[in-house]
């Protein structure tokens, strides 16, 4: 700075070349300030964008983590629930007799109309109920009678005693209060009868209905017939059978495939053409993957159509390509001196390997495979393909058994009828699926600052 | 110590494949296909999997009738579907690929009925379509005193002034969905056939010509389901899609329904059979399943029943339209005969 005043306040003494380097010096200077304006640029506008879809998201989804529900006392009835004694196991019997007697009280209490149990309770805070017999059971979501009988089926000494629940309303009441659909539409546009509309206005009013956490998302499969009370649950196994394979597959023969192909293998053309191919394999698209496992996975081994199982070999194949080469990079940067001085004090190849190359490589191994299982979380297309976007109403116990995933699930809720409830529920998964991603990658750099090494 | 280790991998690697294919025999019910009668089976489905404990819930895929029913002629076995959704009756053909790979007993049973609408935006034009103006608004060719012209209609008023000015976009169902047969049988060759000069023609040619297609960007085939429908409605304020009668009974608040040769789409309209596009809705089960995936004919049963499908039954509440008594028994004892196709 100071030589560029001296050059300006005496200009008689400047030569040719000093005039040149000048001149050549401001625009290289303009040049760089153009550099940083574009990347600046670039910069602001990929920001702007992930804060639009952020805020779009979460303004969307966060309301769908509550959920209104109403709180009512429930009496068990002893002259509705009408059942025998639940069984129990005698000495004598063997279980696949009790299983028959179980199964046969199971229906008995399937005969048992636990509507009424909600109605008659609902009657009590519904001064005029009277009058609109049918709108009733509009009120609370129709699922809510098999939590009853549940209930029921855990404990049947519950039977004469009132019990005060919180019952999940139904969706249209959700989006009512919530103000999800245009309150002042005229009553051939709304999905609740005015009645009911006021009813939900008055016990809301008085704190009957209450906005709470919703629980259900969590702790529900997804449900088609009682759309209040879907949830993520069914999905969130189904993802995490698929992630737990994926990390019991994909990341032991993807590490171990790189180790062989950087340490062992000879250099020679198939081993150029293996690494070529590898490279190729990383850039297929993932429903490709898909089309594989329905015809492979499906079609020869007969494996269970939608079931996590082929889900996790699917995704294991995607992710196997990206943990070799995560993998094989990693081994690369442990620097030549490491393995010179083991090979020097007479260590084998092996020891070199796993005593002293493996444990510097570990961290960016470990880098690698989480951000392979992210990435397998968070893919859809190839599920799609192995029947994983079917409607599954239970929540899946081994991997055999049939689930959706996370981003299906977000997929089929998309696609649900009642747009008014399920857009807010659709954000919701969103962000769920979004925070699994973001812990993960969180890990993922929290381990490789942990065990960063530096040399 | 290499060749150990390798030797280990495909140890490891026979023993999966070994456990895969004695994982083969499966106790849930799949079924899948038509997008229309998803909802209906998906509720029927649950509803099954609540009332009979003894049963998994039976698992409900998508990918429209006509996929549904190639998947379930696939073959016999347990990486098949054991139950196709769909829209309309089987297909001649698609029945003989049923045979030719072994599925031999395939059960029709019709579970009711739904309407198919024109609906479009709250806020664009109310319609009052008759057959011929869908006709001619999705036309290659048009009729024209006596000559056939390439269609010059570009606003629905030019077909019919007392139809809105409103620029022509028609969003249909794709061709692997059974609605768009329905549709083009009740709408389009019913609108077509009103012309003197088609009347004319042979009747070989007739369809062809009927059904053949505008392609300058004013029809669009949708290929997902009526969401993907709806939201190409949000786009274009002047589109008009083709949905179920249930999907507008959910989305009221942001589609209105056109009447065809003026009769409101209602269900006592359909169920009187007034309304002119209604279409009835089926299942196909695999016969050969029944008795090895547990609780397959239960829930056949269970489906049609007059709790589950009946009048004031969880899927009338979900927008079907319930069979009438006759034709329920009809069905279930189709059922429980396995009378096959």
């Amino acid at each position: 700075m100071s030589n560029q005043t001296d050059t300006t306040s005496q200009p008689m003494l400047k030569s040719a070349v000093q005039q040149k380097v000048q001149a050549s010096l401001s625009r290289r200077h303009r040049q760089e300030r153009l550099f940083k304006f574009t990347g600046l640029t670039a910069v602001m506008i990929s920001l702007a964008l992930v804060a639009m879809l952020f805020i779009n998201i979460f303004s969307k989804g966060l309301p769908a983590f509550w959920q209104t529900s109403i709180t009512l006392d429930i009496y068990f009835d002893p002259a509705i629930i009408q059942i025998s004694e639940k069984p129990v196991q005698r000495a004598d019997e063997s279980s696949n007799e009790f299983r028959e007697r179980f199964l046969a009280w199971q229906g008995e209490l399937g005969m048992i109309n636990f509507n009424r149990l909600i109605s008659d309770s609902l009657m009590q805070v519904l001064p005029d109920a009277d009058q609109h017999r049918r709108q009733i059971l509009r009120v609370v979501t129709s699922g809510e009678r098999f939590a009853l009988r549940d209930m029921v089926k855990d404990d049947p000494s519950i039977i004469g005693q009132t019990k005060r629940l919180n019952l999940l309303t139904d969706a249209n009441i959700d989006v009512w209060l919530k103000g999800n659909i245009d309150r002042s539409l005229p009553d051939h546009q709304q999905q609740l009868s005015p009645v009911v509309q006021k009813w939900a206005d008055d016990l809301y009013a008085s704190g009957i209905i209450k906005n709470r956490f919703s629980f259900a998302l969590f702790m529900n499969p997804d449900s088609r017939s009682s759309l209040a009370s879907a949830g993520l649950a069914g999905a969130f196994m189904g993802s995490l059978f698929m992630m737990l394979i994926v990390m019991f597959l994909a990341v032991p023969m993807g590490v171990a495939a790189a180790i062989y192909l950087e340490e062992f293998a000879p250099k020679n053309k198939i081993t150029d053409l293996v690494e070529v191919n590898i490279n190729n394999l990383a850039a297929v698209p993932s429903i490709v993957f898909g089309l594989l496992g329905a015809a492979v996975f499906i079609g020869w081994f007969n494996l269970p159509i939608s079931a996590p199982m082929v889900g996790g070999l699917v995704l294991s194949l995607m992710t196997l390509p990206t943990v070799i080469i995560a993998t094989r990079s990693t081994l690369k940067a442990i620097p030549p001196s490491i393995r010179q001085a083991a090979l020097g004090l007479g260590a084998s190849k092996m020891q070199t390997i796993f005593h002293h190359v493996l444990p510097l490589a570990f961290p960016g191994i470990l880098t690698a495979s989480i951000l392979g299982v992210a990435q397998a979380l968070g893919e859809a297309a190839p599920l799609l393909l192995i029947g994983m976007k079917s409607f599954v109403a239970t929540v899946p116990t081994s991997p055999f058994e049939q689930s959706t995933a996370l981003p299906v699930q977000i997929f089929l809720w998309q696609g649900n009828e009642l747009r008014n409830f399920f857009e807010a529920r659709t954000s919701a998964a969103i962000i769920v699926l979004l925070t699994m991603m973001i812990s993960l990658n969180g890990i993922a750099i929290w381990l490789r600052k942990k065990f960063e090494q530096r040399w | 110590m290499k060749l150990n280790q390798l030797t280990k991998l495909a140890l490891t690697a026979a023993t999966l494949t070994l456990a895969f294919n004695v994982q083969a025999a499966r106790d849930t019910i799949q079924v899948a296909g038509s997008s229309t009668v998803l909802p209906f089976s998906s509720v029927a489905a649950e509803e099954f999997g609540n009332n009979f404990a003894q049963f998994r819930t039976p698992v409900v895929g998508s990918g429209g009738s006509g996929g549904g029913l190639r998947q379930f002629c696939q073959g016999v076995g347990a990486n098949t579907i054991d139950v196709a959704n769909s829209s309309r009756p089987i297909r001649p053909n698609e029945l003989a690929n049923c045979k030719q790979n072994g599925v031999n007993q395939v059960i029709e049973v019709q579970i009711g009925y739904d309407g198919i609408v024109f609906a479009s935006r709250v806020d664009a034009g109310d319609f009052h379509l008759k057959p011929e103006h869908v006709f001619m608004a999705q036309a290659a060719q048009v009729p024209q005193n006596g000559q056939m012209v390439a269609n010059p209609f570009t606003r629905w008023n030019q077909i019919d002034s007392s139809l809105p000015n409103q620029e022509i976009v028609l969003a249909i169902p794709g061709s692997n969905h059974g609605t768009r047969e329905v549709y083009e049988e009740n709408v389009i060759l019913a609108g077509c056939n009103t012309f003197p000069e088609v009347q004319a023609m042979e009747r070989s040619e007739r369809n062809n010509f009927c059904l053949a297609m505008r392609t300058d960007g004013r029809m669009i085939e949708i290929a997902g389901d009526y969401t993907e429908t709806l939201a190409r409605l949000q786009a274009q304020r002047d589109a008009i899609g083709v949905f179920g009668l249930s999907f507008y009974e959910s989305n009221r608040d942001r589609i209105k329904v056109a009447t065809v040769s003026g009769v409101v789409p209602t269900i006592d309209n359909i169920i009187e059979g007034t309304y002119p596009v209604s279409r009835p809705l089926f299942f196909y089960v695999k016969g050969e399943h029944i008795g090895v995936i547990p609780g397959l004919q239960e829930f056949a049963e269970f489906f049609v029943s007059e709790g589950n499908a009946g009048f004031g039954s969880p899927l009338e509440e979900a927008g079907l339209i319930p069979l009438s008594d006759s034709e329920r028994a009809k069905v279930l004892q189709t059922i429980r005969n396995r009378t096959a196709l």
